[in-house]
């Protein structure tokens, strides 16, 4: 059997409050998640249940408390060099242009001919003739095509996402949706893909994972999704195979939704 | 007649120059003697002695600039003094900012007697660094030196410290090492602070090189100020306040011009693209 491209083993987060060590909250309990080598897997769940943890574990910024991380096989030690994250947040440098922006993983590595690729993946995500911008000066769909050419212009064996659309209106979130499947398909990489949004999870992914409401939230249900590919994220949306996926993975997240609505209602 | 002079976005230069001259024209009528009946002074000589007449002042400017051309050098010297001074503190700055603010035991222990030497009054060290480094220009530049330092740094220390955790962690992600970090996260974040804080700082290297002239030199437009107070010459003395308040003034607008080139990145509100 070949390794997984991402295996997180027996994964559990603890956080401990600085002032007082008293006070600590254990985000994740016991994650077991693997994702193969150019499978598409969405892990969703209620509002902080520990989404963005996991993912964090999983590109090396963040270690376990317990637990093992293992990429292709091999222990994960430090960054996770194989991995390209795509976060949630604004993450562009603010005083480099949107080109500069794409080269600068390539430049950090030393690629020969950043300023070239840099150049073919703007192109690519439709931003060809604005790469001299600097961020402040393009709109929030621009930056996260920028931020997705910027992560993939490494091409990375694996791709972590964490809600990178979740800023964005429906159509332009559609677009980068299909965008992204597009270039997936033709590159077949790992992914690992951070959403709240159900409908988003199913049509994109290949296996969809739900995780329990935290504090020390785990997954609770695994569902393959057999729809065909390539699939168009509006469009698939409307066949009666996603409806029932969609009902049969909601009957299992609702619970731990209301139950995540209560506590923090009750905090 | 209202409509036209009325204060608006338009005439907006001509009302700056007519406060200025509205000034001088009351200084002039105050002090020039015989012009007015004297009301606080017994002597009519005497307003002009104490304050100055605006008209010698102007001939004094003049011929340092044009008959006699002598102020050069000494407006040489001390712009040589601000901008070494200015260069000097702001390396420093930047450099213990960055390594203080990224290294956060050395900065522990720092901590103490950087707050004592910021609070302690700088101009007091001038004699000092006059018995260290004579009165030429590098004493000057010491005591411009030791203003600059600490805007610099806590600048660049709160810079430091401010970098989005985001762009950081992403930086990572794409392979930065330590010294790629520095030189290309922490080290343009820190910048925007700097720049900040330019304005401060030059006019801090500014008053470091006049204060120094002025407790001793031989050289600078402090100097010249300083040679006409010994000889009760108040209009020299004007005059050469005058001359460093528009100096300022010109130190002021360059680096607001070099501002305005290197921090292109940073959003202005409202801004449009012009076609």
């Amino acid at each position: 059997m070949t390794a997984s491209a991402l295996a997180l083993e027996g994964v559990s987060c603890t956080f401990v409050d600085k002032n007082d060590p008293a006070q600590r909250y254990t985000a994740v309990q016991g994650v077991t998640l693997t994702v193969g080598a150019g499978e598409f897997v969405s892990v969703v769940g209620p509002t902080g249940c520990g989404k963005s943890t996991l993912l964090n574990v999983g590109a090396g910024l963040l270690a376990p408390s317990s637990g093992s991380v293992s990429v292709f096989g091999l222990p994960l030690e430090g960054i996770n060099r194989r991995a390209g994250y795509m976060f949630q947040t604004e993450s562009l440098m603010p005083w480099r242009t949107a080109l500069q922006n794409v080269m600068a993983g390539l430049e950090f590595r030393g690629a020969p001919d950043a300023r070239a690729v840099a150049e073919d993946w703007l192109k690519r995500v439709g931003l060809g003739g604005f790469g001299d911008r600097y961020p402040h000066q393009l709109s929030g769909g621009m930056r996260k095509r920028t931020s997705l050419a910027q992560t993939l212009a490494l091409d990375p064996d694996i791709i972590l996402m964490d809600e990178p659309f979740s800023a964005l209106d429906v159509q332009t979130r559609q677009l980068m949706e299909n965008e992204v499947l597009a270039l997936w398909a033709a590159k077949k990489k790992a992914v690992l893909f951070i959403t709240h949004d159900l409908d988003e999870a199913i049509a994109m992914s290949d296996r969809v994972v739900v995780l329990s409401a935290g504090p020390a939230s785990h997954p609770i249900g695994e569902f393959v999704i057999d729809l065909e590919r390539p699939r168009d994220v509006a469009e698939v949306r409307t066949t009666p195979r996603f409806l029932e996926l969609h009902n049969a993975i909601w009957n299992v997240l609702r619970e731990e939704v209301l139950k995540g609505y209560r506590q923090q209602l009750a905090a | 007649m209202w409509k036209l002079i009325k204060p608006s976005a338009k005439n907006l230069r001509v009302w700056q120059v007519g406060v200025l001259v509205a000034v001088f024209a009351v200084w002039h009528a105050l002090t020039k003697p015989g012009l007015l009946p004297n009301f606080v002074f017994e002597n009519d000589r005497q307003a002009a002695f104490f304050f100055g007449e605006p008209l010698v002042i102007f001939s004094r400017i003049w011929a340092w600039f044009v008959t006699n051309a002598d102020i050069y050098q000494h407006l040489w010297v001390t712009l040589i003094e601000t901008v070494l001074a200015f260069g000097i503190g702001t390396l420093l700055g930047l450099g213990c900012g960055l390594w203080l603010a990224l290294s956060p035991l050395a900065a522990a222990i720092a901590d103490p007697y950087i707050k004592a030497l910021n609070s302690m009054p700088r101009v007091i060290l001038a004699p000092i660094f006059a018995v260290w480094f004579g009165l030429g220009i590098a004493s000057k530049v010491a005591l411009g030196v030791t203003l600059v330092f600490f805007i610099v740094f806590f600048n660049v220390y709160q810079g430091v410290k401010e970098v989005s955790p985001v762009v950081l962690a992403n930086a990572r992600m794409l392979g930065a090492s330590h010294k790629q970090l520095l030189r290309h996260v922490y080290l343009p974040s820190a910048t925007s602070w700097v720049f900040s804080s330019l304005h401060t700082s030059v006019g801090l290297a500014f008053v470091g090189a006049v204060v120094g002239e002025y407790l001793g030199s031989s050289r600078g437009v402090g100097y010249l100020i300083l040679q006409a107070e010994g000889a009760f010459d108040i209009n020299t003395v004007m005059a050469g306040i005058l001359v460093l308040t528009a100096f300022a003034l010109v130190l002021d607008a360059a680096v607001g011009r070099i501002e305005k080139r290197l921090m292109k990145w940073q959003p202005r509100s409202g801004e449009t693209e012009r076609l």
